[in-house]
C-alpha cells in the first residue's frame, strides 16, 4: 500500500468511526437504561438523513440548521418509541427488541410511501472542496463528521458525568431499584435515554446525508454494524462503545479499501466472534452478554 | 385427561385429512402456496424448539439457506438424488450450526439474539461474496427437480404437495416426541432457571447446543425442500426481512405449545395472501401485527384457546390442565 492510499485509508477509518461511535453511543446507553434494545436505530439514523433532505435539499436553509433541526425531530421520535413500544414492554428485552423490529417495517415503508423509493435522493454537497493531508486528497464535508462527533461525544462524557440528570441516568443503568430508592424516577430516565439515542442516531444521519446515498433502507447495514460494535464493546458501556466503533471502523475501511465491502463486514463479524470466545464480557464490559 | 388425549388426536387425523384433499378443490397456485406453507411450518416449529431452552435466535432462516444451498450444490454438481441429497443438507446444516453455536454459547438471552444475527449475515454474506460455487448476488439457478420416481412426476404440484405433506408429517412427528420426551423437558428447565437446571445435573451447554443442532437439522430440511420446489435461490430470499416474519409467525401463534407456531403460520399465510393486493404496504401491517401481539396478547393467539375452553364448559379440564406442574407452560417471550 502506497502512502498516499495509507493515509487516504487512515482518515476514512477515522470519519467511519466517528460515525459508528456517533451511531452506537445511544444504542449502548439505551441498553443501559432498562435494557431498551432499539431494533429501529438504523431507521432513526435513515429519518436523520431525511430531515436535511426536506429541509436543506428541498426547503434550501442552511445545512447547519438542518443538522440541527434533526436533533429535536429524531429525539422527539425515540421518545414516543419508549412511550409506546418501550414502556409497556419493560422488563423483557426481547419483546422490546422484535416489536421495534415491527417499528422498522413501519418507518421504512413510510419513508418510501412519502419520499418514494426509486432513485436516491439528490443532496448537494453544502462544504465544497477537499483537505490536502501528506498528498491524501480528503473531502471538506467527510473531514467535518470528526469534529462534530468529537464534540458531540463530549458533551454525551459532559452530560453523563458532570450534569445532575446524567449521573442520575448512570445511575439507573447501574441498579435502577437503588435509583427509584433515591428518588430518580425510572419512567423520566428511559425516556431521557431513548431522547439522546433519538437525537445521537438522527444527527449522525443528518451528517452522513451528503455523501451517503439516501434511500428508505440505508439504516439496514448500519444497525448490524451498530449492534456489532455494542456487543464488542460490552453491551451496556459507552466508552467501550466509543473504543469499538473506532476498532470497527479501522477494520471496515482498510478491508473495503484492500479487498471489498463484503468481505469487510464478514470480517468484523469474525472479529466480533473472536472477542467473545477470549472475552465474553466484551471490551469493557461488566457482565455477560 | 385420557378425553382430552383422544379429542387431540381425532384433531390431528381431521386436520390431515383436510390437508390431504384441500389440494384437489384449489387452484394451482394456491397448491405451490400450501407447499411453501407446509415447508415454514417445519420451520417455525423447528424455530420453537431452538426457543424451548430460551435462546431466540436470528439465524434460523440462514440455516434454511444453508439447507437450500448444500441440496441444490448436491444435486446439481454431483447429480444426486432429491431423497439422498435432503438428509445430507440437513446433516450439512448440523455441521454449521455446531460451528456457529460455539461463539454463540458466550452469550445469553439478548445477546445470543443479537449475536446470532451478525453470525448468520455473516453466512448469507459468504454466499455473495464466493461466486464459486454459491452464484454470487445473483444465486443459484437451474437447481435439479426432484423430477420423476416410478409413476409419479414431482415435477408437478400435487404430487410435489403430497412429498412435503409426508416429510413435514414426518418433522413434526420428531419434533413433538422430541418436545415431549426427557431432553424436551431438560431445554425447558434450562429457560426456567439455568443455575438450577445445572445444579441437578444438566449440563446447560450441551443442550444448547444440542437443541440449536436439531434445530438446525429440521432447517436444512425445510431449505432442500424450497430449494428444488423454486429451482433458483438466491442470497436475498433469506434476508433479516424473512427472519422477521418468521418470528412475526411464532409470535402470533404463541411459542408456549406445540401448536402455537403452526398457528402463526397458517393465520398469517392466510394475512399475507389478502394483503396482496396492498403489497407496499404490507410491511407496515405486520410492523403494526407484530407490535400489537407483543404488547397486548404476548402470549400468542394460542393462549386464547384455554379461555375458549373454559367459555364453552370444559371449565374443570382446563383448570386441570393449569393446575398440573409443567401444564400451564409460560411463554418463552
Amino acid at each position: 500500500m502506497e502512502l498516499t492510499t495509507f493515509v487516504q485509508t487512515m482518515a476514512n477509518s477515522v470519519v467511519s468511526g466517528s460515525i459508528y461511535a456517533t451511531v452506537s453511543v445511544g444504542l449502548a446507553l439505551a441498553f443501559g437504561v432498562m435494557k431498551m434494545a432499539n431494533h429501529a436505530h438504523g431507521e432513526f439514523f435513515m429519518l436523520g438523513a431525511y430531515v436535511v433532505y426536506v429541509f436543506y435539499a428541498l426547503a434550501g436553509m442552511p445545512f447547519f440548521l438542518a443538522v440541527l433541526a434533526a436533533i429535536p425531530t429524531i429525539a422527539a421520535l425515540g421518545l414516543l418509541t419508549e412511550r409506546l413500544i418501550f414502556r409497556p414492554t419493560r422488563g423483557n428485552v426481547l419483546a422490546g427488541f422484535m416489536a421495534t423490529a415491527g417499528l422498522t417495517w413501519i418507518l421504512q415503508v413510510l419513508a418510501g410511501r412519502i419520499w418514494g423509493l426509486g432513485f436516491m435522493k439528490m443532496i448537494p454537497t453544502p462544504y465544497m472542496g477537499a483537505a490536502n493531508i501528506a498528498g491524501a486528497q480528503i473531502g471538506l464535508q467527510r473531514v467535518l463528521i470528526v469534529p462534530a462527533a468529537v464534540i458531540l461525544l463530549g458533551f454525551l462524557w459532559f452530560f453523563l458525568h458532570r450534569v445532575r440528570l446524567g449521573k442520575g441516568l448512570r445511575a439507573c443503568a447501574q441498579d435502577p431499584d437503588a435509583a427509584a430508592l433515591q428518588g430518580i424516577s425510572i419512567n423520566k430516565m428511559t425516556s431521557l435515554a431513548m431522547g439522546i439515542a433519538g437525537a445521537y442516531a438522527g444527527v449522525a444521519g443528518a451528517l452522513m446525508a451528503p455523501i451517503h446515498a439516501v434511500t428508505p433502507y440505508m439504516g439496514r447495514d448500519l444497525l448490524i454494524t451498530a449492534f456489532i460494535v455494542v456487543i464488542v464493546g460490552g453491551m451496556a458501556s459507552i466508552e467501550g462503545a466509543v473504543l469499538a466503533a473506532f476498532i470497527l471502523g479501522f477494520i471496515h475501511t482498510f478491508v473495503t479499501t484492500i479487498f471489498d465491502a463484503t468481505s469487510a463486514i464478514m470480517v468484523g463479524v469474525a472479529f466480533m466472534a473472536f472477542i467473545l470466545i477470549v472475552k465474553p464480557t466484551g471490551l469493557m464490559g461488566r457482565a455477560k452478554a | 385427561m385420557l378425553k382430552h388425549k383422544v379429542l387431540s388426536i381425532i384433531g390431528v387425523v381431521a386436520l390431515i385429512a383436510v390437508m390431504s384433499i384441500l389440494p384437489f378443490f384449489v387452484r394451482e397456485y394456491y397448491v405451490e402456496i400450501l407447499i411453501i406453507f407446509l415447508i415454514n411450518v417445519i420451520l417455525a416449529v423447528s424455530y420453537r424448539l431452538i426457543a424451548t431452552t430460551g435462546d431466540w435466535t436470528l439465524c434460523h432462516v440462514i440455516l434454511m439457506g444453508a439447507g437450500a444451498y448444500a441440496s441444490a450444490l448436491m444435486a446439481k454438481y454431483f447429480g444426486w438424488p432429491f431423497f439422498m441429497t435432503a438428509p445430507l443438507a440437513g446433516a450439512t446444516v448440523c455441521l454449521v450450526g455446531l460451528g456457529i453455536v460455539y461463539p454463540l454459547l458466550r452469550t445469553v438471552g439478548f445477546g445470543f439474539f443479537i449475536t446470532s444475527l451478525a453470525v448468520g449475515e455473516f453466512i448469507r454474506l459468504s454466499w455473495i461474496k464466493f461466486h464459486i460455487p454459491f452464484g454470487g448476488p445473483r444465486g443459484m439457478i437451474d437447481i435439479p427437480e426432484v423430477g420423476i420416481i416410478g409413476p409419479i412426476d414431482f415435477y408437478e404440484a400435487i404430487p410435489y404437495y403430497f412429498m412435503t405433506l409426508a416429510i413435514t408429517l414426518v418433522c413434526l412427528f420428531i419434533l413433538y416426541r422430541i418436545d415431549r420426551s426427557r431432553i424436551g423437558k431438560a431445554f425447558k428447565s434450562i429457560y426456567e432457571d439455568d443455575i438450577l437446571a445445572e445444579s441437578i445435573g444438566i449440563n446447560v451447554g450441551r443442550y444448547r447446543t444440542f437443541a440449536f443442532v436439531i434445530g438446525s437439522f429440521f432447517a436444512g430440511i425445510a431449505g432442500a425442500l424450497l430449494a428444488h420446489r423454486l429451482g433458483a435461490i438466491d442470497p436475498h430470499i433469506f434476508a433479516l426481512d424473512e427472519m422477521v416474519y418468521l418470528l412475526v409467525w411464532v409470535i402470533v401463534g404463541g411459542s408456549a405449545t406445540f401448536a402455537g407456531p403452526i398457528i402463526g403460520v397458517a393465520v398469517m399465510t392466510l394475512l399475507f395472501e389478502w394483503t396482496r393486493p396492498l403489497l407496499e404496504w404490507r410491511p407496515l401491517f405486520f410492523g403494526i401485527i407484530l407490535i400489537g401481539f407483543l404488547i397486548f396478547m404476548p402470549g400468542g393467539l394460542e393462549s386464547l384457546i384455554p379461555k375458549f375452553t373454559r367459555l364453552f364448559g370444559n371449565r374443570k379440564a382446563a383448570q386441570a390442565k393449569a393446575e398440573q406442574p409443567g401444564g400451564a407452560e409460560k411463554s418463552v417471550v
